[in-house]
């Protein structure tokens, strides 16, 4: 049932235009950050009103909506923008990865490679990864413009001197294309490795900060490290105790009062598929 | 490069505030090697000139050739990457000069990533030397400056200039603020630095004890314009303008 009290995805048609060309723009400069004037929207900044905005204007009637919120479809976060988008836009919406074309994302990238065609939009609080070391903005225009990203590794070596290993696991910063340094929102640092090359595209937009960049698909994307310090996607030394998966991202759940904890996938949608897969293959 | 160009050439080089003279018809040169000091009162043009010379300020008038170049002609980036390279800015406060939220190490260490360094090892090796060239213990690596006294802080602020060995140093009062035995105590390690690195110096001062320790030939500036200019101890002991006089006989005073 489509609330006709707005346009389609609520946003109105030249908003949606605006947004369309700052993505575009995004799209064509890899990793460079747009500015664009962010609207108010039905919902507090910090529930990803960048990353709905975005997704406003990439959706069209024909589009299946999924929305994850660190890894889960049902959090309160994803279930509200899920049913935001079902009143406003109509559209079909799905938990399934592999069915979704429009996928909203707060701090994960779903465990199922991405295909073609598909459109992964991000929900950012802060776009700019210089930001805690350097606050003038007129400088870190500069800086990105000439590629003098110096400082980003300072901040690697001052974790390193404080902690004996980059201890950065979230929004852990990453080069693209040779240029422009970016934050990748904060995914954790395990996901890294799906930011580049991935078929899919990949959208990042920050409302508060009214900022958008982009990663076309098949994007080279390079994780700031030292030589002796290499990039590594670490994740907990365990395997899923729902359904064994021994390479996915993990969170840690305390499951009683007295402190027992097990660890399962944080993509519930891949989880609670290998589940059902293996349940089917045990009943054969 | 060869001895015979000099390093640094400015000529008819001036400098507006809206109607105000910051400076003017400044011309001289600098020599590979060479420590210049420029003395004057306050408000006379000291700042302004070195901030012209150095690029932080865009000067109205005049050409500052470097190497041959005209800085005002080149491009951003390109003046960018000499600043982090062959030249060094050294600020009369360290907190101007410094990361105060960074570690002594990383803040020694920032002028050698941002020029590509990228082996966390060799780079924490240089800063401890760096440190201990600086008369800075190395056990300090990891402290932030604010931890550090005044002294320390411009000790440090001096290693984070000089680690990629520039050839070009500007200095804007860099002993002001400090005590007289600290100033003392550093006069001496700048001494030390200049002369083993073969460093060009542009410092500016209005303490002529530090000229004069310093500085092998000095100009010295009123209201924006360079009024004499000669060597150090020419300048000190027979000075020729009235306004010269004045102010080396009111040193000679205090
Ligand atoms: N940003 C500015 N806007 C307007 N006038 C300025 C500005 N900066 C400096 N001036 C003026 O330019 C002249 C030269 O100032 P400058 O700061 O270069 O002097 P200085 O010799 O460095 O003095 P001090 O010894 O006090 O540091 C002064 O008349 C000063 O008031
Ligand atoms: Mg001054
Ligand atoms: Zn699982």
């Amino acid at each position: 049932m489509t609330d006709q009290a707005y346009n389609f995805a609520y946003l109105d048609e030249a908003t949606k235009r605006m947004i369309r060309r700052a993505l575009l723009k995004g799209l064509a400069i890899p990793g460079y950050q747009v500015p664009f004037a962010s609207r108010e929207m039905p919902m507090p900044y910090g529930w990803g009103t960048g990353g709905v905005q975005v997704t406003a204007a990439c959706l069209t009637p024909e589009d299946t909506l999924k929305v994850i919120d660190q890894g889960a479809d049902d959090t309160t976060n994803a279930v509200s923008i899920r049913k935001f988008f079902e009143r406003t836009a109509d559209v079909a919406t799905t938990e399934a990865t592999a069915e979704a074309t429009v996928i909203q994302t707060r701090h994960r990238i779903p465990e199922v490679p991405l295909t073609e065609g598909q459109i992964l939009v991000y929900q950012v609080p802060i776009p700019e990864p210089l930001r805690f070391l350097e606050p003038r903005e007129s400088e870190t225009r500069k800086m990105h413009a000439l590629s003098e990203y110096g400082l980003m590794h300072v901040k690697l070596y001052e974790d390193i001197a404080r902690h004996g290993a980059i201890a950065t696991s979230y929004a852990y910063p990453v080069q693209v294309e040779g240029h422009y340094v970016m934050d990748p929102s904060p995914i954790p640092k395990f996901d890294n490795p799906k930011l580049g090359d991935n078929a899919a595209i990949q959208l990042f937009g920050a409302g508060r900060e009214q900022r958008i960049y982009a990663l076309p698909p098949y994007t080279r994307v390079v994780s700031l490290d030292f030589e002796d310090h290499p990039f590594e996607p670490t994740k907990a030394d365990h395997s899923c105790d729902l359904c064994g998966a021994g390479d996915t991202y993990l969170d840690e759940v305390i499951t009683d009062d007295q402190g027992s904890r097990m660890f399962v996938c944080s993509d519930t949608n891949y989880c609670v598929t290998r589940q059902a897969e293996a349940e089917a293959g045990a009943a054969q | 490069m060869t001895q015979d160009q000099p390093l640094l050439s400015v000529r008819d080089l001036a400098k507006m505030y809206g109607g105000r003279i910051g400076c003017t018809d400044v011309s001289f040169d600098l020599w590979p090697g060479e420590v210049l000091g420029i003395v004057g009162e306050s408000g006379s043009g000291k700042s302004t000139l070195l901030g012209c010379l150095s690029g932080q300020l865009a000067a109205d008038r005049g050409q500052i050739l470097y190497r041959g170049r005209d800085t005002r002609q080149m491009s951003e980036p390109e003046r960018r990457l000499l600043s982090r390279t062959e030249w060094a800015f050294v600020h009369q406060n360290p907190r101007d000069g410094l990361r105060m939220g960074v570690s002594a190490g990383g803040n020694v260490g920032e002028r050698l990533m941002a020029v590509g360094a990228r082996h966390y090892g060799d780079i924490r090796e240089t800063a401890t030397d760096w440190l201990g060239r600086v008369e800075i213990s190395a056990e300090r690596i990891d402290d932030r400056p604010r931890q550090f006294s005044g002294g320390m802080q411009q000790r440090l602020q001096i290693a984070r200039n000089l680690v990629t060995s520039p050839k070009l140093v500007f200095m804007d009062e860099p002993t002001g603020g400090l005590d007289v035995s600290v100033q003392a105590r550093l006069l001496d390690l700048l001494r030390g630095l200049v002369r083993d690195m073969g460093l060009s110096v542009i410092i500016v001062t209005h303490d002529l004890a530090v000229a004069r320790l310093l500085a092998d030939r000095l100009m010295v500036m009123k209201d924006g314009h360079v009024i004499e200019h000669g060597l150090t101890d020419q300048v000190l002991d027979d000075p020729q303008a009235a306004y010269t006089q004045l102010l080396v006989s009111s040193v000679l005073q205090v």
